[in-house]
């Protein structure tokens, strides 16, 4: 209500930096998430220059690091710690999930479920404000004496305990995400579930909205039991009590003088009771972006939509109830352990079938082959890739030995990387034209898909065969001074200079993003991939507030090719088929 | 929400016997603990009576009696989530294979 | 047309207004953040060779009466909320002062606890009891803080709109509301755990 007054005149700093507005709020996300994915590669390609020429200095930039990290410019091994550590919790973090949700979801939710904007806008703009300063605040830690955190992104004690102070400046950059995702999930849940327009019923969302409204409650009711494992090692760390210590432990010979009776298991439920829904979190914004390219460029109507939904709402209910597979090696009776592995088989089901759902999609489609669509078809396989590489590990038997192997760096990069980011990259192509009137360059973009795709398999691949030879992760050498390592040690320089031209590779595409940011408009109308949904039915770029008046819906998200229609496509908000 | 002035102070009256139950039961935790039970009934006992008093707030001061279904699923959900987790914690750190002696 | 629906009046077929669920929503989270620290309490008491007994380390008086002072709270928070749909801005001015004023004396309550301890040398690094009792109840007493300065916005400045936007205000009281009966009941469970068993 009050807003109409302020809507024409706004400041600078009150229209661009403390906007209330969703989509400026997910151009925020959008800009911060990026950059971040941008440092974290950086990141992991100064790791790859250790892993392929060990003990050799980093030409040109290793000066800049300093005595501490790199004498002479050769990486001390913490210096790999901490590059290790931080680069996990940037990309999980700082980078795939706020870009997923925070700029994705923030951008399209309320436009798909025809509303002005979200449920509580302020709460809106909070979110974004304490997600940047955890995010400063990780960066911050770089500058500490000790460096960052580099006890793994997954701070284990009686390490991470005992870890530099960047590691509790970690912590307090955790609480600072955590605190914006649960803003950020009460406002999505909210806004999904009471402000869709008169006729959207949830059978005829968008599985964009659906993937939202599932990664929100797992967000909501996950992320606390962090939180609260954070608080104690706060308290382990900094009040010297030991909820994660157990009684006699030495440390560098000497017994510990804390009063014991901790346990580090604990530590490490807590955190995958989170790590795995986490997962999820990230896969599910991913998969949401392309099922909606996907639809709109096979023409028809999408395959086994309620398939779909029932799979995604039973994926989320399951993910809580899986996590000790990240913990099969910790000394758990069979018994339990049998019960995660049989959850754990369970919940590959629904990927399994929104996956096959997908594919099933493609036959008989009109298939478009624009650029978005290329990620999102490269998605599946490697998708499929990435989770099929689970399964050994889900099992208990295999991985016993495939455990903390570089396997399991291929296993979940695979579906992050050429699967997740993937999703990503087409979702930027796919939305960019309804935002700012023009559609990315195709030559551009094409230069940008393929290499990355060969290369992203490139890089993972040999890591899937590292791991099975045994090769454990986090080796500052990368295996070097391992016998069962000799075979497969070659591989390293093999996946560190397919990871360097990655980032070349990536340059057509930042390219692309700035120079259609800024070139004459080349989109003719405001639905340029003629879709259903009702993001599309907006002017181009939608003002405040959305749409002029509410839209009513009459009809599901993919009616594509309905018979007798005049066009192949027949928007949600259209009553009668003309 | 809510209708007439009547049905407020109906409310109203509600609330006081509330509170004086509240105040009652809380007494009655204190003296409970004096009988010094061996401490699995203790806590039985304890988390009887807290589950009461808190059932009573959430009911009553919380109008959760007369929620909506949306609000009771979100709950359902939670509580079962709290329970797992609880419970499957629990299980996977005392029941350890052969062969260990103790608890890691 | 940059109106939210449902900030006031309530969608049909959910039957409650945003801020309803809002408010829910984030209890639910507060639930699995104290239910995590729960389970530790109960993961790291069961594994401890030795407990001691909550009366033999804390004070049982005390702790009883600030359960009653936070309970008295609730009521008075409620009667603050029944006062405005009577129209009783006065009444509710009242009720909310006293709600706050409670709350500060659990608080100080809690530091003259907190402090007696202190003075004993009696630090969360003594034993995993005193761990957990001052991280339980420490995160507890930051909800308390909370509380108290979001009510007494609403006290305050925030009591403005009930001029304005009388129902709209009514509403923010009632979530506040949810959420400060939260943090009692929260406490509820706290005071038999630590002090009693």
């Amino acid at each position: 209500m009050s807003n109409e007054h302020h809507e024409h005149k706004l400041p600078f700093w009150q229209k661009y930096l403390f906007s209330t507005d969703h989509k400026t709020i997910g151009i925020q996300y959008g800009v911060t998430s990026l950059s971040f994915l941008l440092f974290g590669f950086f990141l992991m390609m100064l790791m790859r220059w250790q892993l392929a020429y060990p003990e050799q200095a980093i030409p040109f930039i290793g000066k800049f690091f300093g005595e501490d990290r790199a004498p002479g410019g050769v990486m001390v091994p913490t210096f790999y710690n901490e590059l290790g550590a931080m680069h996990g919790t940037i990309m999980v973090f700082l980078g795939v999930v706020p870009m997923g949700v925070g700029c994705f979801g923030n951008l399209i939710v309320p436009l798909q479920l025809g509303a002005p904007d979200m449920a509580f806008p302020k709460l809106n703009m909070a979110s974004y404000w304490v997600f940047l300063v955890g995010g400063l605040t990780m960066l911050v830690s770089f500058f500490l004496p000790g460096g960052a955190a580099n006890s793994g992104w997954t701070a284990y004690p009686p390490l991470a305990n005992f870890a530099t102070i960047g590691q509790t400046v970690w912590i307090l950059g955790m609480v600072f995400l955590i605190t914006s995702s649960l803003l950020g999930a009460v406002n999505f849940l909210t806004t999904i579930i009471q402000l869709r327009a008169e006729g959207l019923t949830f059978m005829r969302l968008p599985f964009f909205v659906w993937g939202q409204l599932i990664t929100s409650l797992l967000l909501l009711l996950a992320f606390p039991p962090l939180e609260a494992a954070g608080i104690l090692q706060l308290m382990d760390r900094v009040a010297h009590t030991s909820f994660f210590l157990p009684s006699g432990l030495l440390v560098s010979g000497q017994p510990l003088e804390v009063s014991g009776g901790g346990s580090v298991l604990l530590w490490q439920h807590l955190f995958w009771f989170l790590g795995h829904p986490e997962v999820y979190v990230i896969l599910l914004p991913a998969i949401g972006i392309v099922t909606e390219i996907l639809a709109n460029n096979i023409r028809k109507p999408l395959w086994g939509y309620k398939t779909m939904v029932y799979s995604v709402i039973f994926l989320g209910f399951m993910s809580f109830i899986v996590w000790a597979h990240h913990m099969y090696l910790t000394g758990m009776g069979t018994a339990i352990s049998a019960f995660f592995q049989a959850t754990t088989m369970i919940i590959s089901i629904p990927s399994v079938i929104v996956l096959t759902c997908l594919a099933i999609s493609l036959w008989g489609g009109s298939i478009r082959f624009n650029i978005p669509m290329l990620f999102t078809l490269a998605f599946i396989p490697m998708f499929a890739m990435g989770g099929l590489t689970g399964l050994p590990l889900g099992l208990a038997a295999p991985d016993v030995y495939l455990h903390d192997t570089y396997y399991v760096i291929g296993h979940f990069h695979y579906v992050v990387a050429p699967g997740v980011i993937f999703a990503l990259f087409a979702g930027i192509y796919y939305w960019f034209p309804k935002f700012t009137g023009r559609k990315m360059n195709d030559l551009l973009g094409h230069l940008h898909f393929w290499p990355t795709l060969v290369l992203m398999n490139c890089i993972f691949f040999p890591m899937l065969l590292q791991g099975l030879a045994g090769v454990s992760r986090r080796l500052y050498d990368g295996g070097a001074t391992y016998a069962h390592a000799q075979g497969v040690l070659h591989m390293n320089e093999f996946v560190s200079i397919s990871a360097w031209i990655l980032g070349l590779a990536q340059i057509p595409f930042i390219l692309n993003l700035l120079w259609s940011m800024v070139k004459p408009k080349n989109v003719d109308s405001d639905n340029p991939w003629q879709s259903t949904t009702l993001e599309w039915q907006t002017p181009t770029p939608p003002g405040h507030g959305n749409f002029k008046e509410l839209p009513v819906v009459y009809r599901g998200p993919y009616e594509y090719s309905v018979p007798g229609a005049s066009e192949d496509f027949t928007p949600q908000n259209i009553k009668d088929i003309k | 929400m809510s209708s007439g002035a009547h049905n407020l102070e109906k409310d109203i009256k509600k609330y006081k016997k509330i509170y004086f139950a509240l105040l009652i039961f809380t007494v009655v935790t204190v003296l409970a603990a004096k009988f010094h039970l061996a401490v699995h009934l203790a806590i039985i006992l304890a988390l009887i009576i807290a589950t009461f008093k808190a059932s009573l707030v959430a009911s009553f001061f919380m109008h959760l009696a007369t929620e909506r279904p949306v609000i009771y699923w979100l709950l359902i959900f939670t509580g079962f989530f709290f329970i797992s987790m609880l419970l499957l914690i629990y299980v996977s750190h005392y029941s350890i294979y052969e062969g260990l002696h103790h608890v890691p | 047309m940059d109106v939210i629906p449902y900030t006031v009046e309530e969608r049909k077929d959910t039957g409650v207004f945003n801020a309803k669920l809002g408010i829910w929503l984030f209890l639910a989270s507060e639930v699995m953040l104290f239910g995590a620290l729960f389970s530790t309490y109960v993961i790291l008491r069961i594994g401890a060779e030795h407990w001691p007994h909550g009366a033999s380390l804390l004070n049982v008086p005390i702790g009883t009466f600030n359960t009653a002072v936070l309970i008295t709270s609730s009521v008075t928070m409620v009667f603050s909320w029944t006062s405005l749909k009577e129209n009783n801005f006065a009444r509710f001015k009242n009720f909310l002062g006293i709600t706050i004023l409670l709350a500060l004396l659990f608080l100080v309550v809690k530091s003259f606890e907190y402090g007696a301890k202190f003075e004993h040398h009696h630090f969360p690094k003594e034993s995993t009891f005193l761990a957990i009792y001052f991280t339980l109840t420490g995160l507890h007493a930051l909800h308390i803080i909370g509380g108290i300065v979001v009510l007494t916005y609403f006290w305050g400045p925030g009591s403005k709109m009930w001029e304005t936007q009388a129902d709209r205000f009514t509403n923010r009281i009632e979530i506040v509301g949810l959420y400060w009966h939260f943090v009692d009941l929260v406490w509820i469970f706290l005071f038999p755990i630590l002090y009693l068993l």
